[in-house]
């Protein structure tokens, strides 16, 4: 691990004095994150295809050559 | 330090997104271009009439639309990677800040892309049958459930024979496991092969190698830009004030 460190000139630095950070800042933030990231997912992955919140096609299409390359099944 | 981190990480994901759209822009795009031909062509030999016009037009997918759905997969993606990254940073051993970016950007790219892609590869249009969307669409997710937990349990498996084995049979060991696992679920998920008889071989072959490039782009970049960001903001919180 030193060793690594030393070759990629990439040293641990403690966070503010700590070893890691703690799960009573870690936890909210990760809740949040998650929400907004799983939010965000389903509008490009699969709305309007397998599940639908809104009547149309509209997502759908705007999304459609991302949903397509990013590998998710689209139509 | 998990919020400065997390809009960090959110930040990373969209640069790296501009980058991947413009990418698929130049090498993808023909491909989605040429297999919407296909798809034209049959449907007019089909049916003998012309296409209605689609709610939102190609000129629109490939630009605005496209970068949008790159955007939200990059900000979505950078930030449960700067999460992932704010819990395992200084508990798993004592990577440095970079190091541990790039690494966790190399299992992402593994786990999220190309495990799942290779039972389950992306199509072009053209490919699939509308009515199998549910089932096409429950298997993908599945897989991709299944690789994250083969991962986790060779996490586990390391852990458990470093000490008896050392570190490198420890990897060996936790990456054959990894391996077996995932070669069992796909050989039992279900086969999907919808692609036409008559679809072109190698439209197929560089929507694909174009869909696994934007990928290698996406968490390349993320990799690069967050652990250049997190290292910075980690040496501001132990500057002396």
């Amino acid at each position: 691990m030193a060793e690594s460190a030393r070759v990629l000139d990439d040293q641990f630095i403690p966070v503010a004095g700590m070893p890691a950070i703690p799960l009573r800042d870690f936890a909210p933030w990760a809740a949040l994150g998650l929400l907004l990231a799983l939010i965000f997912l389903y509008f490009v992955s699969t709305e309007q295809g397998a599940v639908s919140l809104f009547k149309g096609t509209s997502v759908h299409e705007f999304v459609h050559d991302g949903r397509h390359l990013l590998g998710f099944p689209c139509h | 330090m998990t919020k400065d981190l997390l809009w960090r990480g959110m930040l990373a994901g969209i640069l790296a997104a501009l980058f991947a759209t413009l990418f698929a822009r130049v090498y993808a795009e023909p491909q989605v271009d040429r297999a919407i031909a296909f798809e034209a062509a049959h449907e007019a030999h089909a049916m003998g009439r012309p296409e209605e016009e689609p709610p939102v037009s190609r000129a629109v997918q490939k630009s605005i639309g496209l970068a949008t759905a790159a955007v939200l997969y990059g900000a979505a993606i950078g930030g449960i990677f700067s999460l992932v990254f704010a819990y395992c940073y200084g508990r798993i051993g004592r990577l440095g800040p970079r190091s541990l970016a790039m690494l966790i950007a190399l299992l992402g790219f593994l786990i999220i892309a190309v495990v799942p892609a290779l039972k389950y590869p992306p199509n072009p249009p053209a490919v699939g049958q509308a009515d199998t969307i549910q089932m096409r669409t429950g298997a993908y997710f599945m897989m991709i459930a299944i690789s994250l937990t083969a991962l986790l349990l060779a996490g586990q498996v390391r852990a458990m024979t470093i000490r008896a084995w050392g570190g490198f049979n420890a990897l060996v060991v936790s990456a054959i496991a990894f391996i077996v696992v995932v070669a069992v679920a796909q050989s039992s998920l279900p086969a999907i092969n919808e692609v036409p008889g008559d679809f072109p071989a190698t439209v197929l072959w560089k929507f694909r190698v174009a869909s696994i490039g934007m990928q290698l782009i996406l968490w390349t970049v993320i990799g690069l830009a967050f652990g250049w960001m997190a290292e910075k903001r980690l040496r501001q919180a132990n500057a002396p004030r």
